[in-house]
């Protein structure tokens, strides 16, 4: 083949198709396009600060900046808030559970619940905290294709068996959901329908048996596939990022907003 | 030159009956060779002992004359033997088709450039120019044949062991896999039931029946 062609070729192989994002909410933002790794640094650097802080006010301007960040983002609202939904299914539970206190009667069933104001701050921190870390690391991981933010990880010199750990998790993630479905086809194609019967509950334990067998199995093929292939413990990188002004100016503000946090945090002014 | 010979070789899977009793075969360099045979014979199981991925039970495998003992052994001939799996779901591991394509020869120390270069020619003579950022699982059956064996050739083997290499491919992709293949200077040993493309593509065939090689009468 001739250069221009293998070129020409090349060309068409670049990104034909949006890469799969991490949530399916593919970014078009300007939060899309900035360098993975800036990301990763930003976004760890915050859930540092939010989760060593104490206060709900400081909790609570990490909400916002959150929000921000996904507005800029450009996330879909759809997802965005379902996937709130799905956090706060479990921040939902610390609120039913701690502002109750057990107290000890004298005798030993003498149990009794109290209300306690100091839990029910806690789970509102609890909570305020939460959202903040999951809001930021939706805007900014959940606008990146998955594999540049694992490859963005392995050129942040994060080490590479956790990477290659990571990558071939994801892999098969999806491997076993096809696994699944092609199992519940194969089911419903011979007329099963689920009810709760001894049946159901039999197919059902059935299924998960066959599934991590037929797991087990795929995973010793494809370590054969990978030693057929010479693999030697390292996984490769293809892609290579460029940085851009954007990025430093990215990680610049960042930098500076984290800071101003964590100087309002830790001033010794009072909050309550 | 011979690739790899299997002497003697005697092999069951645990708790089963013997697929090979004492049985012996042979690949060179410049040879095609088909190898038909019904389900379940051992064909599979043949190539996954020629590489070391099953251990026989009794038996002797040489590759270029030199006896195979350990795993280092095994490790070199698979530089040089390259294997399509029957199940392409087994074969592509990586996120997208230009890593899985590209893991073998930078596995082998190639260098950036040329495992570029050869990530898109190997695809280009495929006709699969633009799956490079496709991602492995979201193919179809018969792409990720195709792909699979895009894997396999951006190894540079010397020679192939081919696991029913048409199967679930279309009539024109089956055709560009024939030509790929039949214009290459590669060597093989092809499993397939479609005995018109044995006959195509190899020069002698023969019949694994009963865990023992016969030539095809
Ligand atoms: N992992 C395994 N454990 C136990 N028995 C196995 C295993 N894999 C294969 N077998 C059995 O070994 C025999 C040879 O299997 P093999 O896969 O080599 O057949 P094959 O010639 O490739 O068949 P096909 O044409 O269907 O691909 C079969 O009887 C099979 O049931
Ligand atoms: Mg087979």
């Amino acid at each position: 083949m001739s250069e221009a062609a293998s070129q020409a070729a090349a060309q068409a192989a670049v990104r034909v198709e949006p890469a799969p994002t991490l949530d399916n909410a593919l970014a078009v933002g300007p939060v899309g396009r900035l360098d993975p790794r800036a990301k990763l640094v930003v976004v760890f650097a915050y859930s540092l600060l939010m989760a060593l802080a104490y206060s709900p006010l400081m909790a609570a301007l990490g909400v916002l900046l959150g929000l921000g960040l996904v507005a800029w983002a450009r996330l879909g609202w759809k997802v965005f808030l379902s996937r709130l939904v799905a956090v706060n299914l479990f921040t939902a539970f610390l609120w039913l559970f701690l502002p109750w206190q057990l107290s000890l009667g004298q005798g030993a069933w003498d149990l009794s619940l109290a209300y306690n104001p100091d839990g029910l701050s806690l789970a509102l921190l609890v909570t305020l905290k939460a959202n903040a870390i999951f809001l930021a690391l939706l805007a900014l991981l959940g606008s990146s294709p998955v594999n540049d933010i694992f490859h963005a990880l392995a050129h942040l010199k994060v080490p590479s068996k956790l990477v290659t750990m990571f990558l071939l998790f994801y892999r098969y993630l999806h491997v076993m959901r096809q696994e699944y479905q092609r199992l519940r086809q194969a089911m419903q194609v011979r007329g099963f329908q689920p009810g709760s019967n001894l049946h159901t509950y039999k197919t059902y334990a059935q299924l998960t048996g066959i599934l991590l067998v037929r797991s087990l199995d795929r995973s010793e093929r494809v370590y054969q596939a990978m030693l057929c292939r010479g693999f030697g413990g390292t996984f490769w990188l293809l892609d290579h990022f460029s940085w851009r002004r954007a990025d430093t100016g990215f990680c610049l503000v960042s930098g500076l907003v984290l800071l101003v946090l964590a100087l309002l945090q830790w001033s010794g002014i009072s909050w309550n | 030159m011979e690739l790899i010979r299997l002497e003697g070789v005697s092999f069951a899977y645990s708790g089963r009956p013997p697929v090979f009793q004492g049985m012996d075969f042979a690949l060179s360099e410049g040879q095609r060779l088909g190898i038909l045979g019904p389900n379940g014979a051992g064909k599979s199981t043949l190539f996954q002992i020629c590489l070391g991925l099953l251990h026989p039970q009794q038996g002797r495998i040489y590759a270029k004359g030199g006896l195979c003992q350990g795993e280092k052994d095994f490790r070199a001939l698979r530089r040089e033997l390259g294997y399509l799996f029957q199940d392409p779901d087994d074969q592509l591991f990586c996120l997208t088709v230009a890593e899985d394509v590209a893991f073998g020869p930078l596995n082998l120390g190639k260098g950036r450039q040329e495992v570029q270069r050869l990530v898109e020619g190997t695809l280009n003579s495929l006709g699969l120019g633009d799956y490079g950022h496709r991602l492995t699982y979201q193919l179809s059956g018969g792409e990720k044949r195709l792909i699979s064996l895009a894997t396999v050739l951006a190894m540079q083997p010397k020679a192939l062991l081919l696991d029913e290499p048409s199967t679930g491919l279309d009539s024109e992709r089956a055709a560009v896999m024939e030509r790929v293949l039949d214009e290459s200077n590669l060597s093989w040993a092809m499993v397939s039931h479609d005995l018109g493309l044995l006959e195509r593509t190899c020069h002698n065939i023969v019949r694994l029946e009963g865990g023992l090689l016969k030539d095809l009468p």
